[in-house]
């Protein structure tokens, strides 16, 4: 066990012996590394939710035929300490009515609820925060904190777009967390456990390659679930001014934008681990945890990626549209793509590798086909009935 | 080691809490909220014994997996319910909704 | 006192402060928030207990859903901003007295109880409650039937609250 293999196991004997040779008590000492360790994490967090900021206003700028921000120092990157530096020494206001207690508590927890999904995202084979059986559940359970978070800033700011933003946003978040559990339920089917470490040891095939589209509806979900465009009709900037954080300024509102990059970036993150086979690549990942961390971190930066595509080529839909979308076709279609899985999984459970693939894969794309049908004559009936049939065009003479 | 003693104790104590809420309360979601409060006792007595008792046996967990939805239901029905009768006679003050007294 | 001991103590008093603050403040949007706290105090009390899949459903299903919809049904149930009417009954004193009493017999009949004081047997190792938890959910032979009831049961809550509160314009 020497460093390379263990990292953190060895620096945690060794800061432990450390604190013992100075007479604490041993319980005592394990709890002050632990501590060390969750500050440790959480500093390098926030330190990459700065540069995410970066990365986040040069990729619109790409999209945009831009440059973006290049002035302050080599490719901009300085821009966002300066936005950081801006947001401390900005006026802390509160608004006149407001509710202080929840009205201060809302962005804490909104953070919180972000940080807390690092406990269990695995780093690298044995660099894990908890090795929890329910990891996967894990995930719904912090997006419930978020959404109370969201709730909590809507209606303690004492405003009334505040209330709609925060009541549009919450209807939205509990909305697709239906697909977003059923979605979950795929991996562990195929994994057997909910725990994330066996899901990505489990991935000998990519789950993404066994179930595309189950892939494809989380990743839906987990959009609507961030409030990313084109589900963010929320905090729709050209619509309801800034939705649930209105009244936020300076650094709660920092805390606000800075949390849902982090989100998204998590939430590429377990897009990877869930679908992608997260610190894997080949067998790199035994070579040393640097590594593997490494690669999760490759992997979550390309899920992040594809988020902020979608976001900055699609258009924003209304809410009733949004809510339509996941009540009448991304939950009955979640529910079928589980039940499917399930049953092939049962019948095709001791076959080949290569036969199980091709069969899950095939189960999929008819699925995927059969909801596009139903979509499409749907809509061909609603388009009717708005505009009238089509009747043939005489070719003129 | 942590006797059973304090979680019957604990659950007793928040089973009397949530009781003294759905008495003494007049706002009909107040009432609803000492419901759960209740529920959430005796989901924390059910898990206890099984813990407590025989840990493979796992009807302690089971039942309280049901209390879970019933509570969910319950609460869900209770709160349209408050909501229907806000609309119509605009007031949630269980002492004022009194039409169907003699 | 054991880590484990003082831990106790700790959550089961913020769970107790909580609830007692759930039932007494005036401010009904602060009681559903009071409740949120509590509903997290029981949810580290079920992670004590080693039943870790409880813990992580208490979040999802309470505070991910009922406490959410208590917190808009608070407010779509307000008739101005400002509580002024006292929150509780004329006779109060005799709701606390009646808790108080069941609180009393409670504890005071389950101490006569031989097992009142034992200490928890240890997990047996590999034991996963979850594989456990689901075969016992499904099997026919244990509990599938009062699972497909509990189902049944949010079916018709589903559509009878949705009924219930439809707003026919």
């Amino acid at each position: 066990m020497n460093f390379w293999n263990d990292p953190l196991k060895v620096a945690a004997v060794w800061l432990e012996g450390i604190f013992t040779g100075w007479g604490m008590d041993a319980v005592l000492a394990h709890v002050l590394v632990v501590f060390l360790g969750v500050f440790l994490l959480i500093t390098i967090l926030m330190v990459l939710d700065i540069f995410l900021v970066w990365i986040e206003r040069k990729v619109v700028a790409r999209f945009q035929d831009r440059i973006g921000p290049n002035r302050l120092g080599p490719f901009g990157l300085i821009q966002p300490f300066a936005d950081i530096i801006k947001l401390i020494i900005k006026e802390d206001t509160t608004p006149d009515g407001a509710d202080k207690v929840v009205y201060n508590l809302a962005p804490i927890l909104s953070m919180m609820s972000v940080l807390i999904l690092w406990a269990v995202v695995p780093l690298a084979p044995v660099m894990l925060g908890v090795d929890l059986n329910v990891g996967v559940l894990f995930l719904i359970a912090a997006g419930a904190i978020g959404t109370l978070s969201i709730i909590m800033a809507g209606w303690s700011s004492n405003n009334k777009f505040a209330m709609i933003g925060g009541f549009r946003q919450v209807a939205v978040m509990v909305a697709f967390e239906v697909p977003m559990l059923a979605m979950l339920m795929i991996p562990t089917i195929f994994a057997s456990s909910m725990n994330m470490n066996a899901i990505i040891e489990s991935q000998n095939v990519w789950y993404f390659i066994i179930s595309p589209l189950g892939a494809l509806i989380f990743l839906i979900a987990a959009i609507a679930e961030l409030g990313r465009a084109p589900f963010d009709l929320a905090e729709g900037e050209s619509e309801l001014v800034a939705g649930f954080n209105i009244e936020y300024s300076g650094m709660k509102f920092g805390m606000f934008y800075a949390g849902e990059l982090l989100h998204a970036f998590t939430f590429g993150g377990f897009w990877s681990i869930l679908f992608f086979g997260g610190y894997r690549f080949f067998g790199l990942e035994q070579v040393s945890p640097f590594l593997a961390i490494l690669i999760l971190v490759i992997k979550a930066m390309v899920g992040y990626w594809v988020i902020m595509w979608v976001k900055y080529t699609m258009m924003r839909i209304r809410i009733d549209q949004m809510l339509g979308f996941n009540w009448k076709f991304l939950t009955p279609l979640s529910f079928a793509l589980v039940l499917v899985t399930a049953l092939m999984n049962t019948l095709l459970r001791g076959a080949d590798s290569w036969l199980y693939v091709t069969g899950m894969f095939l189960s999929n794309v008819v699925i995927g086909w059969i909801a596009l049908e139903i979509a499409r004559s749907v809509a061909r009936k609603e388009r009717e009935r708005v505009e009238g049939p089509k009747t043939v065009v005489e070719a003129h003479h | 080691m942590i006797p059973l003693s304090w979680y019957l104790i604990l659950a007793a104590a928040l089973f009397g809490i949530g009781l003294f809420g759905v008495l003494v309360r007049r706002n009909a979601v107040a009432i609803l909220l000492g419901v759960e409060l209740m529920l959430n006792a005796v989901n924390i007595n059910l898990v206890s014994f099984w813990r407590y008792g025989d840990v493979t046996s796992m009807a302690g967990q089971v039942f309280a997996v049901i209390v879970f939805a019933v509570a969910a239901a319950e609460v869900s029905v209770g709160l349209a319910l408050v909501i229907s009768v806000y609309r119509r006679r605009n007031t949630v003050i269980a002492d004022e909704l009194d039409l169907l007294k003699w | 006192m054991t880590g484990t001991q003082i831990i106790f103590l700790i959550v089961a008093l913020f769970t107790l402060g909580s609830a007692l603050m759930v039932v007494t403040t005036r401010n009904l949007i602060h009681a559903a928030l009071w409740l949120v706290s509590t509903l997290f105090g029981v949810a580290v009390i079920y992670a004590l207990l080693n039943a870790g899949f409880m813990a992580v459903v208490q979040v999802v299903v309470y505070i991910g859903a009922i406490a959410i919809l208590f917190i808009f049904a608070v407010m779509l149930t307000r008739k101005d901003l400002r509580d002024n009417t006292p929150q509780m009954n004329k006779n109060w004193w005799a709701g606390a007295l009646i808790a108080v009493l069941t609180f009393g017999g409670l504890v005071f009949t389950l101490q006569g109880w031989s097992g009142f004081s034992k200490t928890a047997a240890a997990v047996p190792s590999g034991f996963d409650a979850i594989s456990q938890l689901g075969d016992q959910l499904t099997s026919p032979a244990a509990y599938v039937l009062p699972f497909e009831v509990a189902s049944v049961l949010l079916l018709a809550a589903l559509v009878g609250a949705v009924y219930i509160a439809f707003n026919k314009k």
